[in-house]
């Protein structure tokens, strides 16, 4: 059977998908465009001159060892993200799907984190890290340990991974409870039967069910540690110590909006803007062959 | 609570219209909130009431960088404020900035007496050819916090000489021995251990006196005055005798908590400690190295000043001189510095609060005006006027937290910063040309 709706005409369907074009051109052609025609400039703050630089802005940066090393802090920093959220995520979504009794409750509560903004969350587990007032570093003291992430690289970088995963994962929860509510029970029923025990069945039949919203996740979660997880870095660390937090997309802030490098900045989110769409059109070109929908 | 607050707002807004449609709008856009927010609002409303024909409007607009984000932003919008507070750091981005910023000199016109501004406050915002182009608003200096209760409690005779860091390193030792915690914290590493220090030593922080007399100025605070002071309190941060609190002021808090025995701060952390310290405290001038200059220079300021903006009416600028002559006048400035911390901006204000006794019952509120007056300022004390400074100091910050972490050495993170911090000033040459 033909899936696929046939238009006579080229007006109808052009006008159908054209509120869409129109955002997409407004919201997201326009500024890029922007960006990528202010990286070839250097301009002083207050726009009175621009001088033309050509990829001079590109040059400056990639001779950066710093800024290079930011490039490898970032994918550690969004795998160990995506990796936590979505794990953790799943584990608390099969409990939830064997739940009988008070499933509501369970989920309504998991699902508030997700509201609290992200600034807000880093604040949040910024108290209680801190390293002189925070309850867990008191905890932790008393345990003999003791926790500064204020000189410490790598507890600096699991503070701003706690915190940027924890809001994340109410809403990886919820898709995950979706994608699994929606396999049939028949078929684990039937694996049951055949002797298949839990982590048998999880693997063979609900993890390859499951890998068109595991593989939605993993773009969506990817795409949030890049870009949308400013807020955490900036109030918990500010990048610190030293450069150990200091994401590509924290960088284009500090740089444009703190050092007023308008086209340092508009340079590095065009960098940033390729390295994302490599990223979606290897998730799509490759991951996605092994998703079964 | 919820109604008080919202007739005060009614208030406001009944006010200012009120005094809207009477007189000439002023601007004026700041960084303050708290006690600080209250304070100017309290200068604005006296300014206001005193007069008829200008209505100053001051709005908060964030943190320092947000309002000068702000300002920025809304001049390029074609809305700019009539006066505009910028951070020390900022200085010189707006001086670079000509089109966007009409000088105070100017704004003032043909009467304006420069002279009664102390030198070594308003020599940060003047130019090489020695005129006003912003007014010093808020300035404070780097000063050194004794908490006497914990100084007595390790034995230490609380009147003890700690006016040299060799002085301070040996009492740091009898801490540590005695069980102290904390025996020195900081904030703003910086400001004060680079910055201030490179003054009160004179030696140069950058060439071309510290960027005063041009763009092309280049970074020069790994020299062995530096780094020696560096790698003495990276040695002290691996013996846990100074202990690191945060690239702000985290350790304030450490220190009014009562926790640390020394803490080198602003002048301006005077009305925090005041009100949240349980135990007996003292300000000290900022310790020397006696082995590196056999008496200090003085130490430079931080802080935020007030910057005209352009493009505005000759009525609003008539305005705007007014205000700052206002804020400038004797009355007005001692009790802006008695009740801030802050310094006073003319001689005439600290002659004024010395006389009112404010010195003799507050004991210590004077050290940091003598330590910034004592010597007339130097090509290396005169204060900085770097680009990109704000991510310079970022960029201390970091290689100074190698040193502290102990990653790297001095001289090491030193260098390092210097040649970071010269790509930046090459590209901040290349933009305001």
């Amino acid at each position: 059977m033909e899936k696929r709706v046939t238009f006579k005409g080229i007006w109808l369907p052009l006008l159908l998908v054209l509120p869409q074009i129109l955002i997409t051109a407004i919201f997201f052609f326009y500024p890029a465009g922007q960006a990528i025609w202010q990286s070839l400039f250097i301009p002083d703050p207050f726009g009175l001159s621009m001088q033309w630089v050509g990829l001079g802005n590109f040059e400056y940066l990639l001779s950066d060892r710093f800024y290079r090393a930011s490039f490898i802090t970032t994918a550690v920093f969004s795998i160990l993200v995506t990796v936590v959220s979505m794990g953790v995520a799943l584990y608390l979504a099969i409990l939830a799907d064997r739940l009988i009794k008070g499933s509501g409750t369970y989920r309504t509560l998991l699902i508030w984190p997700y509201a609290v903004a992200p600034a807000v969350a880093g604040v949040l587990w910024l108290f209680m890290f801190n390293t002189r007032v925070g309850v867990v570093t008191w905890y932790l003291g008393l345990l003999g340990y003791d926790w500064n992430h204020v000189l410490n690289e790598g507890e600096a970088m699991g503070l701003v991974v706690v915190a940027s995963a924890w809001g994340r994962i109410s809403y990886n929860f919820l898709f995950f409870l979706a994608g699994l509510q929606a396999i049939p029970r028949s078929v684990i029923e039937a694996a049951a039967i055949d002797g298949a025990h839990f982590w048998t069945r999880f693997r063979t039949i609900v993890w390859p069910l499951l890998s068109p919203t595991t593989f939605f996740l993993l773009v969506v979660n990817i795409i949030y540690a890049f870009f949308e997880t400013f807020g955490v870095i900036h109030t918990i660390t500010s990048g610190g110590p030293q450069q150990a937090t200091t994401i590509l997309v924290y960088k284009v802030y500090s740089d444009g909006f703190v050092g007023q490098d308008l086209g340092s900045s508009a340079a590095q989110s065009v960098i940033l803007l390729v390295i994302v769409s490599l990223l979606t059109v290897i998730q799509f070109k490759y991951i996605e062959r092994r998703v079964h929908y | 609570m919820k109604h008080t607050i919202s007739i005060l707002a009614a208030s406001a807004v009944l006010g200012s219209t009120h005094a809207a449609t009477a007189a000439t709008e002023i601007e004026f856009w700041h960084a303050f909130t708290g006690r600080l927010g209250e304070l100017v609002a309290e200068q604005v409303e006296t300014f206001n009431s005193s007069q008829s024909d200008y209505a100053v409007v001051a709005t908060h607009k964030g943190n320092y960088s947000e309002t000068l984000n702000a300002g920025i932003a809304a001049f390029r919008a074609g809305e700019q404020p009539d006066i505009l507070m910028v951070f020390e750091v900022g200085t010189a981005t707006m001086m670079a900035a000509k089109g966007a910023i009409k000088p105070v000199y100017e704004v003032m016109g043909d009467g304006f007496d420069q002279s009664k501004y102390i030198s070594s406050v308003s020599g940060y915002y003047t130019s090489p050819e020695g005129d006003m182009l912003s007014l010093p608003f808020n300035s404070s200096t780097p000063v050194l916090w004794v908490n006497r209760d914990k100084l007595q409690e390790a034995g230490i005779d609380p009147d003890t000489d700690l006016s040299t860091w060799e002085q301070v390193g040996t009492i740091l030792d009898q801490l540590k021995e005695a069980g102290v915690s904390c025996p020195m914290t900081t904030a703003w590493q910086s400001w004060i251990h680079l910055e201030n220090f490179s003054a009160y030593h004179d030696v140069p922080f950058a060439t071309k006196s510290n960027g005063f007399d041009g763009t092309d100025t280049e970074l020069a605070f790994n020299s062995a005055a530096q780094v020696a002071h560096i790698s003495a309190m990276g040695e002290w941060a691996q013996d846990g005798k100074f202990i690191y609190a945060g690239r702000r002021n985290e350790g304030g808090a450490n220190f009014r908590a009562g926790e640390c025995a020394l803490f080198t701060e602003s002048s301006a952390g005077y009305a925090g400690i005041k009100a949240e310290a349980q135990f007996d405290f003292e300000v000290r001038p900022l310790p020397y190295w006696s082995a590196v200059a056999s008496e200090p220079q003085n130490t430079i300021i931080g802080g935020a000043s007030l910057w005209v903006m352009e493009g505005q009416t000759e009525e609003e600028y008539a305005g705007v001189a007014a205000f700052m002559n206002f804020l400038s006048s004797p009355e007005i400035q001692a009790k802006w510095h008695q009740d801030t911390g802050y310094l006073p901006i003319t001689s005439e204000a600290g002659d004024l609060t010395r006389s009112q006794g404010f010195y003799d019952a507050n004991p210590g509120t004077d050290i940091a005006v003598i330590q910034m007056t004592a010597k007339e300022p130097t090509a290396n004390s005169k204060g900085l006027r770097l680009g990109s400074f704000d991510q310079i100091r970022t960029i201390i910050d970091e290689e100074l937290e190698a040193v502290w972490a102990g990653d790297k050495g001095a001289q090491a993170a030193l260098d390092s910063a210097v040649e970071r911090g010269n790509a930046l000033l090459r590209r901040f040459e290349q933009a305001s040309r």
